[in-house]
């Protein structure tokens, strides 16, 4: 079975009276240390499809496997826990903690999930600090980073626990043309160092040129 | 452990402003009480040690309806020599008890052989008397002008400082009292003026006092007859328990109707001063649960706050695979330093301010006692008790918001702006 097993999955947000179809009857199937992208407009259902792969939402129809668990199936804390163990997460916004420095930002996962000893900490990193290139900035806080840096902690973070699968929704549309490239090139190095699947999506033409496989979606279903 | 009070401690001091505000607001809750208790605390106690170490003394017995009919001094309702005896026994038995004097209480006439006025006399044993009322003598000036060390011999009489001033009576000069006794016949002694006494709060605060065996002769009462016998007990927060105790054991002795011969009342019954120290005691209370609102208050609100502008943050957190649990103990330790260094803060100058009211003593009068000096004092217990209240408040007042925080949907979350 493949990394990631996408059966049949629909996912329907009912509003009221309206009903969106965000993802229709989807079938997919993502191998392991594969460098995936989903691409499409807007509203066509790129975050909808990384949530139900992130473990974050549940599909209205169908099933979802995730290293071989189907974890449609889970509840709630079940799935944090899964989350916390097999994936990672890379953000749009950047979303680290304002009030951690990039180092701490980085040691969070291994802390408040992993519980993992200071001396194995301080190794894991500085190594992941280093392999990112922020080795140097590491004491300072966020909001004395820039956007391209900013993200490049965050790749740091989510592969710090040494995740199958790093997950990534419009990781570079806060970021110039430039860094955006750069990070996209950051988390294919790190795939091809670490063997870690990155699926990640965006609407940047630019960074669709760094892709490998490309996944396009319209209106809730793949083309 | 530490981490998450680390992250709990720079999250509070995102917002400075609001944050000190708000601590600023505990501390001042927690200071009230702390001075608001020391202050009233140790003007209740010294006003009870001035009633029961100089004047009532802790708890009297008497013969059953006395204290209901005090304000006529009746002679008629007095504890005979067997029944003293008997009652001696009781109080020499009971460990509790430190001492206990025997005490004519009655009403006389008071003249200067030129006026005449009315005079409630306290005729004691002086040798037991100090006994129960250490400080009997504190209230008193003698014309040697420092207390001799038999306060009273047969043949004198201290009085009053209103009696005194109005009759124009001075120290060592002489006095007659004239007294009628339970059988309505009257007879009359003279004594010499020994000292006078400066009134005290109550209705047994304006008595002159003399010896009990000239009283017995005044009054032509058998030998060993008393009205009152005054007791004092080793360990005064035991009060309560012994007075259930001795209640009790003199609800024994019964009367040939199956009526109780004796009745025995603490100083709370007996002065007036006990309300007033209820008083104290409610507004104690009530400070405190002002104070409890307070902290409630404002530590809701600025959790509810800081949960509310930190909800993609949580969302990250719990997308991150942090458990629920681990999100609400971040938040309840943020709730929990908030008071925490509330407290510190507010037990700091509590206890300074309380030092320094020790140093700069003030002083206040009460009723026509002038010159008390109020020295405020908190026990370590008391401060335990209120700061622990406080730290309690704190985290249960955070429970919510944590408990918010820690249901939170990533997806939800993470999608809020
Ligand atoms: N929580 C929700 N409630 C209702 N409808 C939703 C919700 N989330 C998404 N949708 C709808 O589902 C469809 C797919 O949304 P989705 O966010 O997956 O698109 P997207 O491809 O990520 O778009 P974008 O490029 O703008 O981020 C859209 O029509 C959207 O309006
Ligand atoms: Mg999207």
């Amino acid at each position: 079975m493949a990394l990631v097993q996408i059966d049949n999955v629909s996912k329907i947000y009912q509003t009221g009276d309206v009903q969106v179809k965000a993802l229709q009857d989807v079938t997919i199937s993502i191998d392991e240390a594969s460098f995936v992208t989903f691409v499409g407009p807007s509203g066509s259902g790129k975050t909808t499809m990384l949530n139900l792969i992130g473990c974050l939402d549940k599909p209205t129809k169908g099933k979802v496997f995730v290293g071989k668990k189907q974890v449609d199936a889970f509840n709630r804390r079940q799935l944090a826990a899964f989350r916390g163990s097999f994936l990672g997460f890379i953000f749009q916004a950047f979303n680290l903690f304002p009030v951690l420095t990039a180092y701490e930002n980085v040691e969070y996962p291994l802390v408040m999930i992993k519980n993992k000893s200071i001396s194995k900490r301080k190794e894991m990193v500085l190594k992941v600090l280093e392999s990112v290139g922020m080795l140097n900035q590491k004491d300072k806080f966020p909001d004395q980073l820039s956007g391209g840096q900013k993200q490049r902690v965050a790749v740091a973070r989510a592969l710090v626990t040494q995740p199958k699968l790093v997950l990534a929704d419009e990781p570079t549309a806060n970021l110039d043309k430039k860094s955006a490239v750069n990070v996209i090139r950051l988390m294919r190095a790190m795939r091809d160092e670490l063997k870690t699947t990155f699926i990640f999506s965006t609407h940047d033409p630019g960074v669709m040129e760094e892709a490998e496989v490309i996944h396009t979606l319209e209106d809730g279903k793949l083309v | 452990m530490i981490r998450i009070f680390k992250i709990a401690l720079r999250n509070l001091m995102r917002y400075k402003r609001r944050t000190l505000l708000t601590s600023l607001l505990i501390t001042l809750g927690l200071l009230m009480v702390i001075l608001f208790s020391g202050l009233a605390g140790s003007f209740k106690e010294m006003m009870i040690g001035q009633i029961t170490d100089s004047n009532l003394a802790q708890m009297q017995i008497h013969k059953r309806g006395y204290v209901s009919s005090i304000d006529t001094s009746p002679l008629n309702l007095t504890i005979n020599q067997k029944s003293c005896k008997k009652i001696e026994k009781i109080l020499g038995e009971n460990p509790d008890i430190e001492a206990y004097a025997p005490r004519i209480k009655f009403s006389a006439m008071l003249s200067n052989f030129k006026e005449t006025t009315n005079i409630r006399l306290n005729a004691i044993d002086p040798e037991k008397e100090i006994k129960v009322c250490p400080n009997v003598s504190d209230r008193m000036k003698f014309g040697s002008g420092k207390v001799p060390d038999i306060l009273l011999k047969p043949g004198e009489i201290i009085i009053p400082e209103k009696l005194a001033a109005g009759l124009k009576i001075e120290i060592g000069g002489s006095v007659v009292l004239v007294a009628n006794n339970k059988d309505g016949s009257v007879n009359g002694l003279n004594f010499r003026v020994a000292g006078i006494i400066e009134s005290i709060l109550g209705p047994q605060g304006k008595e002159g006092y003399m010896h009990i065996k000239d009283a017995r002769s005044l009054l032509r009462m058998e030998k060993s007859e008393v009205i009152e016998i005054a007791l004092r007990i080793k360990k005064f927060d035991k009060l309560d328990d012994v007075y259930t105790d001795l209640k009790s054991v003199l609800a024994k002795f019964k009367n040939k109707k199956g009526k109780p011969v004796f009745e025995i009342h603490t100083w709370k019954k007996l002065s007036p001063f006990s309300n007033i120290a209820k008083m104290i005691d409610i507004m104690t209370v009530s400070m405190k649960i002002i104070m409890i609102a307070i902290v409630l208050i404002s530590i809701l609100n600025v959790m509810m706050m800081s949960v509310y502008e930190r909800v993609r943050e949580i969302g990250t957190m719990s997308a991150m695979g942090t458990s629920p649990g681990r999100i609400m103990g971040l938040f309840l330790a943020e709730g929990l330093s908030l008071g925490l260094i509330s407290t510190l803060v507010g037990n700091v100058i509590g206890i300074a301010g309380i030092y320094s009211l020790n140093i700069y003593k003030i002083s206040y009068t009460f009723g026509r006692m002038d010159n008390l000096l109020l020295s405020p004092t908190i026990s370590f217990s008391e401060l335990a008790w209120v700061s622990a209240t406080v730290l309690l408040v704190s985290v249960f007042a955070t429970l919510q918001p944590a408990y918010k925080a820690s249901r939170m949907e990533p997806v939800d979350a993470l999608g809020h702006v």
